[in-house]
């Protein structure tokens, strides 16, 4: 099968999803190439879930720029694409005279990038702030937010594809090659066009952007460009459970270590009531190895003990690892800005390299710069029928008593709980399961509803989760995968 | 509208289907059973495998067989039950919210019964390294898939942890064309039961190493291999003594949290050892009125043990429905750091009491005494004593020397 777009974005992280959202305003054809079965499977859902203010960067930066206008602008998406998030705020602390004198430049630096409202201050603030948080003093961020990266880049992608773009996935991208301005079977605006080659299918486009994150520099050097090289860098996470969540409301950080390239170990809630502690920072030599390891669990309970002190292992219900693709390597140290290019050699190519945090924060300024980018080559026409809001899955368990009582009445789906830990009732994992992306896997499921992410890790509900899946999608047992292509949960019946 | 009710029982398995039946039998009409599986029977239901009911009914039973007896009892006595039908909330004062596909309902009871059962602990609880794919289950979670819904699992299974569930699974896998590998646990000691050591381990011949455990899972999609280490007395893995495994499967049976999740919605204070509420020896938690037995008590070894406590609580609620009063239990059991819990923690010394124990590591030629006021006034000799077998000691009302606290201590012989 040949399939043939206007532009061809690869890779559905969260910054391919915002390309392909707020590309889906002017009348093109797109398609987003996915190597996995579902967006966010990698760096963008693997994170700390902040909503950044844009302290962090070097003015003048990119990273800066886009950071502070994600920032500021995101109750606006937050409000058209029905997606949580909270502008808790954030804290910064400190202990000693260095530490201070670190707080009061990340303040001069933070209001040089135009980000509002950031104070020093002292224990007794951080106390009403924060009451179990250790420290001598803060930096306060108010417009640090948290939100939900899962149901942030599912709700771009379901909006970009309500208006009209495809998404493929398990379409592992495997070589590119551009055709040229002479190509004779189309008649294209430009004449450029490029054929990408997956594991499945070809693709031709006149325009290619490259958001494969961690494999950006893999896409790029099938373009033919040949000078960036991704540097893994891997954080390690645990994850708290909501009994821990009383005790934080407001993301915790230690100062930071310019020369490390994060931003230390730090304590976050989630906007769903867990506390995430990590992460840590470690190059690795594969791009795909989400390992926890001994010793950073290690290092994560005593960093994170030293700010909170309920870090406590009856908590803990889960860990995880993100992988940062930076553009710097560990020698080298610190933060190379975001690239965003389109080379001589390669028209009508953007290359998008080195999106790291603040990426999830960026996303949609990020987006609007590619946009900007392929309008200055040719005349973008707004699409009409454009639709900026997309509904998201109710969420039962936030109603109020009469609410859910309407709710069970109209759809008795509402009055079966399947997830007993995060009350997820039957009509939300329905929901989930015929998702608009078409995303089958069980993982999938539990990104969007949060059905065994609670403290039982789905020992009451996967198996109830499971035979809906190969009910609903009329599957067999050895056709649901858990997360992966190869990711079989089951070998078959027990018995015919 | 809110439904009035003697009392609710949440939980439909063996503890709750228990108490239903005993408070019929003491004539505790207007009672409620609120179960949220399609069937009342809890875990029991996919315990297909027998040696239940060798104390309660003097034969082994499947756990179907052992349920069905209960089941088939409370439909005799008209006892009603809602199945489907989960619970969202309870109040201190003893208002309870209720889901199911017919709707929202509350209901207001003059006493509450909990017997929510436990729930398995996972792998994110005891942060075991290495990377996440599929493949990896509870023991539970595992027997529920090939048990009650005919879905395999895995071929070529590891299993860590030698608590009961998951030595049945050893033998269960085995029984099914799967190849066990080995089972691995951190103590120096067996958790589960030794009858099933023998029958679902050494008549397989499947290894059971002591002192070891998993350091690391490898693979992306579905689970490869793993890596196991041997422990030392702290039980940290000791470098160098690492060997691989390929499987395709883990199991993980390390351990089981009684399930009290609504308990401290409604106020109930926990004890830190058993994770079960603190009761007295009515199994009235700090909260009147509400009472708890079972799994979500203390996690048992035999379900036969979970019938006759929640029949004992039955008899206290009883009192408690007719008089709305029971009496003060002052008198607090204290342990030595040889034990690891009791159950009740607070008596009355006005009554015959149960009490229920465990020793925290595996003794010999040993005797559990109970001691007041510096005197012994009750003890039981143990050729063997293990932390996998519940032991339970009888204190008669006349056994008391006053109204001091007693305290359990272990004395060599």
């Amino acid at each position: 099968m040949n399939h043939h777009y206007d532009i061809i974005i690869i890779g559905s992280g969260v910054v391919g999803s915002a390309v392909a959202r707020e590309m889906s305003k002017y009348k093109m054809k797109i398609a987003v190439l996915e190597k996995e079965l579902d967006v966010c499977s990698e760096t963008s859902g693997r994170n700390s879930g902040v909503l950044h203010a844009g302290f962090n960067n070097k003015p003048g930066s990119l990273m800066a720029k886009y950071c502070v206008e994600g920032c500021l602008g995101f109750d606006q998406i937050a409000k058209e694409l029905d997606i949580p998030f909270k502008r808790t705020g954030k804290i910064v602390v400190g202990f000693t005279e260095e530490d201070k004198e670190k707080l009061i430049r990340l303040i001069e630096q933070g209001e040089k990038n135009g980000v509002p409202g950031l104070e020093l201050i002292g224990k007794e603030k951080i106390k009403e702030l924060a009451p179990y948080v250790d420290g001598e003093f803060a930096m306060y961020s108010p417009a640090t937010g948290i939100l939900n990266p899962f149901i942030y880049t599912i709700a771009l992608a379901e909006n970009a594809h309500e208006n009209g773009v495809d998404f493929y996935f398990d379409q592992e991208v495997i070589a590119i090659h551009n055709l040229g301005s002479n190509s004779s079977q189309i008649a294209e605006q430009t004449g450029i066009r490029y054929e990408v080659k997956t594991i499945k299918d070809t693709f031709t486009a006149r325009w290619i952007i490259n958001c494969a994150g961690l494999n950006s520099d893999k896409i790029a050097r099938m373009l033919g460009i040949k000078d960036y090289t991704i540097y893994p860098c891997r954080g390690e996470y645990f994850i708290l459970d909501q009994k821990a969540g009383e005790y934080l409301k407001i993301p915790a950080y230690p100062v930071p270590n310019p020369k490390v390239g994060g931003l230390g170990i730090h304590i976050t809630p989630t906007i769903d009531g867990n506390i995430l502690v990590g992460p840590s920072n470690e190059f690795i030599d594969e791009k795909d190895n989400y390992s926890s390891t001994q010793e950073i669990q290690d290092l994560l309970i005593r960093d994170g003990s030293r700010i909170f002190p309920y870090l406590k292992r009856e908590f803990f219900i889960r860990n995880f690892a993100g992988i940062r693709p930076k553009l710097v390597s560990k020698s080298i140290g610190g933060f190379a800005d975001f690239v965003i290019e389109e080379r001589e050699e390669t028209p009508q190519a953007i290359i998008l390299v080195g999106i790291e945090s603040p990426g999830l924060t960026s996303a949609i300024p990020i987006a609007r710069r590619v946009i900007e980018m392929i309008g200055q080559k040719e005349d973008l026409k707004p699409k009409e029928s454009f639709n900026p809001y997309r509904k998201g899955i109710l969420s039962f368990k936030e109603q109020t008593l009469e609410k859910k009582k309407e709710l069970i009445t109209q759809n008795s789906f509402y009055g079966e709980i399947i997830c007993r830990c995060e009350t997820i009732t039957k009509a939300e994992i329905l929901e989930a399961i015929h998702n608009p992306l078409g995303v089958d896997t069980v993982v999938g499921i539990k990104n969007r509803v949060r059905a065994m992410m609670g403290r039982c890790q789905g020992g009451y509900c996967e198996t109830r989760i499971t035979e809906l899946l190969m009910e609903e999608k009329k599957k067999t047992e050895k056709e649901i995968l858990y997360a992966r292509r190869n990711g079989n949960m089951f070998t078959g019946k027990v018995r015919e | 509208m809110v439904i009035q009710k003697d009392v609710i029982i949440v939980g439909g398995g063996p503890a709750g289907l228990a108490a239903a039946v005993r408070l019929k039998e003491l004539g505790i009409e207007d009672s409620l059973i609120l179960e949220r599986e399609k069937n009342p029977g809890g875990i029991l239901r996919q315990c297909i495998h027998d040696g239940f009911g060798l104390t309660r009914f003097k034969e082994a039973l499947s756990g179907p067989e052992y349920a069905t007896r209960f089941i088939e009892k409370a439909e005799e006595l008209n006892i009603s039950y809602l199945t489907d039908t989960t619970v969202l909330n309870i109040s201190s004062d003893k208002q309870i919210i209720a889901v199911s596909k017919e709707g929202l309902q509350e209901y207001q009871a003059k006493a509450i019964i909990l017997t929510t059962g436990c729930r398995e602990r996972t792998r994110g609880a005891i942060s075991i390294p290495g990377t996440r794919p599929a493949g990896i289950y509870t023991a539970g979670v595992a027997q529920a898939y090939v048990n009650l819904k005919n879905m395999m699992v895995g071929k070529k299974v590891v299993i860590l942890g030698s608590g009961d569930i998951g030595l049945i699974m050893a033998r269960r896998m085995t029984l099914e064309g799967a190849q066990v590998l080995a089972v691995f646990e951190i103590l120096p000691y067996a958790s589960g039961l030794p009858r099933n050591i023998q029958q679902c381990l050494n008549d397989y011949n499947i290894p059971l190493y002591l002192s070891h455990t998993i350091t690391d899972i490898q693979g992306k999609d579905r689970l490869e291999s793993i890596t196991v280490n041997k422990v030392d007395e702290n039980m940290k893995p000791i470098p160098g003594t690492e060997i691989h495994y390929e499987c395709d499967t883990l199991i993980l049976s390390v351990g089981l949290i009684p399930e009290n999740e609504l308990s401290l919605l409604a106020g109930v204070e926990l004890d830190h050892r058993t994770k079960g509420p603190i009761v007295d020896e009515n199994y009235q938690t700090n909260i009147d009125g509400i009472f708890a037995a079972g799994n979500a008590l203390h996690v048992h070894d035999l379900v036969d043990f979970v019938s006759i406590e929640a029949e004992n609580l039955a008899e206290a609620a009883a009192a408690y429905i007719k008089n709305a009063y029971l009496p003060q239990c002052p008198i607090r059991v204290e342990t030595d750091e040889l034990v690891g819990y009791t159950v009740p923690q607070k008596i009355s010394g006005n009554k015959e009491i149960f009490l229920s124990l465990r020793v925290k590591k595996p003794l010999k030629n040993c005797s559990i005494q109970i001691v007041q006021n510096g005197s012994v006034i009750r003890s039981k000799k143990m050729r063997k004593a293990l932390p996998a077998e519940m032991i339970q000691i009888k204190i008669s009302k006349e056994d008391f020397n006053s109204s001091n606290n007693i305290k359990v201590v272990v004395k060599d012989e």
